[in-house]
């Protein structure tokens, strides 16, 4: 049965279960062959992999159909457009062979030889298993087409040349598949498989380079993210309690852990993600990460401490109470969001991290929840503060809730978000 | 004691400093036209301006408010003189129970202010905060369109003759 | 508008009231004349003029020529204001801007029950057009005796009586003695439909000016002198009682004035509105409850739903047995808890003086929220007075009446001054008496032809109805010391109807069957929500529909024309179809379209909606990317007020269907707030909703409000059947359950 068969075969399947005379709306339904059953498995795993893997998340516009490509990426070297993934046979990937795809994965090669920009993290996907890879093809291959041509990137010089991106590879790209290791048991290998290659966690959490590769001496040091700092998933991790393998699944599953904060910016997208995939495997990520986290010491970066920071503490107080205590005071004051609904400030990430620029990001742009769907939330206060003001705000927040030093180039730090355009 | 600048109209008010500003403007100076909403930052009810940005009065402490430019419904324009977002509500009569409305217009004055020809899209998105339960949104949208028409076209005139 | 304070009267029989600066002749609402107004009328009269005869309860002169119409009716956000004053000026031959409309208040204004059901422009539109169309004959033939000529020789024009050759008496100049204290007659001479100036044009809504500039239009925005604010404590959950209050340090927080405390009812008067709310908090803060798990596991609702005690009641039964049948279809359909959500949360102003109590509510029933009030304070009835100012929009019964009562508890205990108690947002989320769980089961046969000969219903749900009809239905009430406890509730009859509402398909069917299980117990507190059992209903048989349609292979707005006889229906369905390009539709990619049609309550307006729909297989999401509905509510009074009340109901249907579902767990309501309960955005509105109007002119009115509800849930699940293959039965359609329904 050819791909688009199978589709069809799914949605008059799926029909047929929701009701027994079924048959009758779907008069073209075939009866099951054993190969179609192999396949449907198949493009099941493969939507779980895809999931791991953020596939749509990048692939999708914000306002537009999933896998039709065409969101922008901010890198240091310019914006790039995410492509078309969706089997349409002009403007996606519909004319490529299960091959073609596998090279695009692992080599980073698209058809024709074209080089792609690791913005794709063919770097992690090189990881992969070929039966994972195929998994994925068969999944994306029965998307629903969708004719649309991302626009084109904006690239300064080299990057803008594809041809520099064979010495890129030369100098980056290391090939092979994951292989386990045999000192740990299948769980801690599952785990370190997804880890280091479907999920690309170091392409956010470890720091790259001028030429904008990971440095893998600092693996899971903390990097960024669309202007977000994505915090180290090492012995660096700033996190004032250090992470159980059990928090991070329920972090990673719902989004949210009571001993640490929410899941917010391009960490978002990512938790809706792993709450559709097998238990078995967000256990697996879990087990792996807070392995690395807890390996060594818990040290933390140790920031300066900084006086302009202290001066302006009154008046952050007094705006806290005004702006922030009803929600994140409840308990004590019987506010409207009810015990369990926030993080104590004292617990989360962003407050204790090295640097405010998540809690900048946070407070100015407030947490929502998908549209229509439930979830945290925080409101924006985006137009509310001055610069000044959020810079006492923040301080007064880390001073009181953080076991850190003060941001030590807070203000500056404050205005550089509000004022630059970094902020998403 | 607090000085505030409201529409032009420098006010002072008796109020600590972590109310919020919804409270000073209903209860301190019998201000009708921003509501209570939800107290979040959900709903939007109580949209009012700071300094040209739409903002939520029920989340705003006054402390943080001194010296700026606030601004509510009531300066945009009356009953008998309404403002251009104002005249294309009631032209499109963009309300059913009307209690949203006024958020809904500080919002988007904020938008036009800053872009005066906004798309659908552009006009959808900026005004994703604020909810409607009537269901009115689609005159809202053409409303805040009305009216950003009519901005323009004010704009356009020379000076001399777009006096209000 | 602007909200006036009226100082609370005590009726005699002829006084004169000061309202919209003008002397208005008094009125007919004194014991004895209510006496009078309560016997029988030999014949019956139009709209709510048949409890309410005397014209001068209805509208009343004043020799300035002003004219003050009054309506036991609440503007509720549906317009209402502005279609009665257009009603009463088309008759009255006056310009509208003539007329003061005075809306629902126990002390002036008759008693027409709710504002509920669609039913004010039937109930209070009729009485009011007929009143009017009396008291111009009567105005015509005073002047034909000050002239000494035959009434005929006149007309009404524009506030006078004329006469051909150019006199004028200007309608002031006519009043005068007990002009209007006559009774409503019969048979009144109405006004050609065909000369019609006002009735059946647009008028700008009279209400909407004040809301967009900032005027005091809401009950939250009444301030009266020496107004105070309260704020109430409500319990953590249902059922849980207050073990221990630490009150004394609340009470000597700056503004505060009193702490109300009566066993598990809880409130504080501060003196601003934030001091309130801070020690609201405090309170809360202090407070000690003893809480039980009373609810049932969240995942087996129905389940639970479905082994409560029910009552059966035949609602149609012409089953026979059919021969021919060659297909029978069967179907279950479910729809959850939903929340009415007004955005302003409920409020009320009370004021507790002299014994007496006054109300400012936006209850939809100022009598029946004063007989409640009055029973739980234990006051006679004439001791207290609720006032209609306006709220948000509020879809049904939802908090208003408890505010009301919350108002009334603390006034007492606060006497003297005004006090205003709004909620907030987690106590309306909360506390608010939800739209009832609801499931559906259906089953049809088909003939060769593909015609329904048989058709079997049963709906299941709780009462759509715990509306103040006593103190026991008054929230607040339930957690006094001495507590008020819910009667047991009792199923709204037919034709109106409660969970059944709807039921009864409209469709021309030979043998029919529909049975309406009535749940009396409930684990859960719900009341009317906009359309009660007619949104689930109709969700349910229109969906039925499609899905009949299909297995008769045919066309499924085809497949409705064959069933339906009555032309109105015929007209609304093939104009919708028609207006949507049903014939030449051709969809994109994960996209179709679906149509339903129902008519309220089979008794009030027609409605058809086609809609299209884009699905996303891989998110689950669905939106509706246009829709266009045809209504026809009979004579049409304003028709873009009937636009705009369409266009929110289809709206609001939407966010219904797609997004809204109250959630909660063992112990308690855990949609708390707009996070926890989202409903439609801006983002996700469909690019364009059309909506038509079949005007009927001469036709009775039949309402609009809540028409769109069902048929717009209907059109949904059949355009997503259409752009998936898939049919879900269960509401809403969240991203969730359309993703699993489609599978990878
Ligand atoms: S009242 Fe401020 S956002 Fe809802
Ligand atoms: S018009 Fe009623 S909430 Fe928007």
């Amino acid at each position: 049965m050819t791909a688009r068969g199978v589709a069809s075969f799914l949605i008059l399947a799926a029909g047929v279960a929701a009701t027994s005379w079924a048959a009758d709306v779907a008069p073209t339904a075939k009866p099951a062959a054993d190969q179609s059953m192999a396949d449907s498995t198949l493009i099941a795993r493969g939507a779980e992999l895809a999931a791991i893997g953020n596939c749509a998340s990048c692939h999708t516009h914000p306002e537009g159909k999933s896998f039709a490509g065409g969101r922008p990426i901010k890198t240091p070297f310019g914006t790039l457009y995410s492509t078309n993934i969706t089997p349409d046979n002009e403007t996606g990937i519909g004319k490529w062979s299960a091959e073609d795809f596998l090279r695009a994965m692992h080599d980073g090669v698209a058809p024709g030889r074209r080089n792609l920009y690791p913005a794709f993290p063919y770097d992690h996907f090189t990881r992969l298993t070929d039966n994972d890879v195929e998994a994925i093809y068969a999944f994306v291959m029965t998307r629903e087409p969708v004719r649309l041509t991302a626009p084109p990137n904006q690239l300064a010089f080299p990057m803008n040349l594809r041809s520099a991106l064979s010495v890129w590879k030369v100098l980056f790209l290391e090939r092979g598949a994951y292989r386990p290791d045999p000192q740990q048991d299948a769980e801690w290998n599952r785990g370190a498989y997804l880890v280091e290659g479907l999920g690309h966690c170091g392409a956010c959490h470890t720091p790259r380079n001028a030429m904008g590769a990971e440095e893998h001496t600092r693996d899971f040091d903390g990097g960024q993210s669309e202007g977000w700092d994505a915090p180290a998933l090492n012995s660096s991790s700033p996190a004032p309690s250090a992470w159980t393998a059990e928090q991070l699944y329920a972090y990673l599953r719902q989004g949210r852990d009571e001993n640490h904060g929410t899941a917010v910016g391009p960490m978002k997208p990512v938790v809706d993600n792993l709450s559709q995939v097998p238990e078995s495997d967000v256990r697996a990520i879990a087990r792996y990460v807070a392995w690395r986290m807890n390996r060594g010491q818990l040290v933390r970066v140790a920031a300066t401490s900084s006086d302009s920071a202290q001066t302006v503490i009154g008046d952050g107080e007094a705006i806290f109470r005004g702006a922030c205590a009803s929600c994140h005071e409840a308990e004590a004051s019987g506010g409207p969001i009810r015990s369990g609904r926030t993080v104590p400030l004292s617990l989360t990430t962003s407050v204790n991290a090295p640097d405010a620029r998540n809690a900048i990001h946070i407070v100015l742009e407030g947490i929502w929840p998908d549209a229509g769907e439930k979830g945290a939330f925080m409101p924006p206060f985006e137009g509310a503060f001055t610069e000044q003001q959020l810079a006492a705000l923040l301080g007064y927040v880390r001073s009181r809730y953080a076991r850190g030093p003060a941001w030590s180039d807070l203000p500056k730090q404050v205005r550089a978000i509000m004022h630059t355009g970094q902020k998403q | 004691m607090i000085e505030l600048d409201i529409n032009g109209t420098k006010r002072s008010v008796d109020a600590e400093a972590d109310t919020p500003l919804l409270y000073v403007l209903r209860d301190h100076l019998a201000m009708n036209g921003a509501k209570f909403g939800c107290g979040l930052g959900q709903c939007g009810a109580c949209t009012v301006m700071v300094d040209g940005e739409a903002v939520f009065s029920c989340m705003t402490p006054v402390s943080v408010l001194a010296g700026r430019k606030i601004r509510t419904i009531e300066g945009l324009g009356t009953v008998e003189q309404p403002g251009a977002l104002q005249r294309a509500f009631i032209d499109e009569q963009a309300a059913q129970c009307g209690y949203c409305i006024a958020g809904m217009i500080m919002r988007a004055q904020a938008l036009l202010e800053k872009n005066s020809s906004p798309s659908d899209a552009e006009i959808r998105r900026h005004m994703m905060p604020n909810l409607c339960r009537c269901g009115t949104h689609m005159r809202i949208v053409k409303a805040v369109r009305r009216a950003a028409q009519t901005m323009r076209a004010e704009a356009d005139k020379p000076k001399s003759a777009g006096q209000t | 508008m602007s909200i006036k304070v009226v100082r609370a009267l005590s009726v005699s029989r002829r006084r004169f009231l000061a309202a919209g600066g003008s002397l208005v002749i008094g009125f007919s609402l004194s014991p004895k004349a209510l006496f009078a107004q309560g016997s029988p009328a030999a014949t019956k009269l139009p709209g709510s003029l048949n409890t309410t005869p005397m014209i001068d309860s209805w509208i009343r002169l004043g020799a300035d020529g002003s004219i003050t119409v009054l309506t036991g009716k609440a503007e509720l956000g549906q317009g209402v204001r502005t279609a009665l004053i257009q009603i009463a000026a088309e008759q009255l031959f006056v310009q509208p801007g003539k007329i003061q409309l005075i809306t629902a208040d126990t002390r002036r204004t008759p008693d027409e029950g709710y504002t509920a059901g669609s039913n004010s422009m039937k109930d209070s539109g009729t009485a009011i057009m007929n009143a009017a169309a009396q008291v111009r004959e009567i105005l015509i033939a005073r002047a034909a005796v000050r002239l000494g000529l035959s009434a005929d020789k006149l007309k009404a024009e524009d506030g006078a009586v004329i006469v051909s050759d150019g006199r004028r008496i200007a309608f002031g100049d006519l009043v005068g003695g007990e002009l209007t204290r006559v009774r409503a007659e019969s048979q009144i001479k109405l006004k050609d439909p065909a000369s019609y100036t006002v009735v059946g044009h647009s008028m700008q809504r009279v209400d909407i000016p004040a809301k967009v500039t900032g005027g005091a239009a809401y009950v939250q925005d009444l301030r009266l002198p020496g107004m105070v604010h309260a704020r109430v404590v409500r319990p953590p959950a249902y059922g849980a009682q207050l073990r221990e209050l630490q009150s004394a340090s609340v009470e000597k927080m700056p503004g505060v004035l009193k702490v109300v405390h009566d066993g598990s009812y809880v409130a504080v008067v501060a003196e601003r509105e934030f001091d309130a709310i801070r020690a609201m908090r405090a309170l809360a803060a202090a407070a000690r409850w003893d809480e039980r798990a009373l609810l049932p596991e969240p995942s087996e609702l129905f389940d639970y739903l479905t082994r409560l005690p029910y009552d059966s009641f035949i609602d149609a039964d012409n089953h026979a047995t059919t021969a021919g049948v060659t297909k029978t279809v069967e179907a279950n359909y479910r729809r959850p808890y939903q929340m009415h959500g007004a955005i302003g949360p409920s409020c009320a102003v009370g004021l507790y003086k002299d014994d007496s109590l006054t109300v400012w509510t936006h209850s939809q029933g100022v009598y029946p929220l004063r007989k409640s009030i009055a029973e739980m304070l234990k006051l006679p009835e004439d001791r207290v007075q609720c006032i209609h100012p306006e709220g948000a929009g509020c879809y049904g019964h939802n908090g208003a009446d408890d505010a009301g009562a919350d108002a009334a508890l603390i006034a007492r205990a606060f006497p003297g001054r005004p006090v205003r108690v709004q909620w907030m947002r987690e106590q309306e989320h909360l506390w608010e008496p939800y739209g009832p769980a609801m499931m559906t089961a259906a089953k049809a046969s088909l003939d060769g032809g593909g015609n329904i000969v048989d058709w079997e219903y049963e709906v299941t749900s709780n009462t759509h109805s715990t509306r103040p009809g006593g103190a026991g239905n008054l929230m607040p009430a339930w957690h006094l010391a001495i507590p008020f406890t819910p009667p047991q509730p009792k199923p709204i009859p037919l034709p109106e109807g409660g969970g059944d509402r709807n039921a009864i398909p409209y469709y021309k069917i030979p043998s029919v069957r529909v049975v309406h299980r009535f749940v009396p117990s409930m684990p859960i507190r719900v009341s009317a929500l906009r359309a009660l059992g007619a949104y689930a209903n109709v969700f349910s048989i229109e969906s039925f529909m499609d899905e009949l349609a299909l297995a008769g292979r045919t066309d499924p707005v085809e497949f409705r024309l064959r069933h339906l006889e009555d032309p109105r229906a015929r007209e609304v369905v093939t104009l919708a179809a028609s207006r949507f390009g049903w014939s030449s539709y051709a969809p994109d990619k994960g996209r179709g379209r679906g149509f339903a049609f129902a008519r309220y309550k089979s008794l009030g307006a027609y409605l058809a909606v086609a809609l299209e729909v884009d699905v996303d297989r891989e998110t689950g999401k669905v939106r509706v990317v246009r829709a266009v509905a045809t209504v026809d509510s009979g004579q049409a009074v304003n028709p873009d007020g009937i636009r705009n009340q369409v266009e929110g109901g289809v709206l609001q249907s939407i966010s219904w269907t797609l997004l809204e579902a109250v959630s909660f767990d063992k112990k308690s309501i855990t949609s708390a707030d707009w996070s926890q309960y989202p409903i439609l955005r801006f983002p996700e509105l469909p690019d364009t909703v059309e909506v038509h109007v079949v005007d009927r002119p001469g036709q009775p009115f039949l309402g609009t409000g809540e028409a769109a509800q069902g048929p717009t849930a209907a059109a949904i699940a059949n355009a997503v059947a259409a752009a998936s293959n898939v049919r879900i039965r269960e509401l809403p359609l969240d991203r969730k359950r359309v993703k699993v329904a489609l599978g990878v």
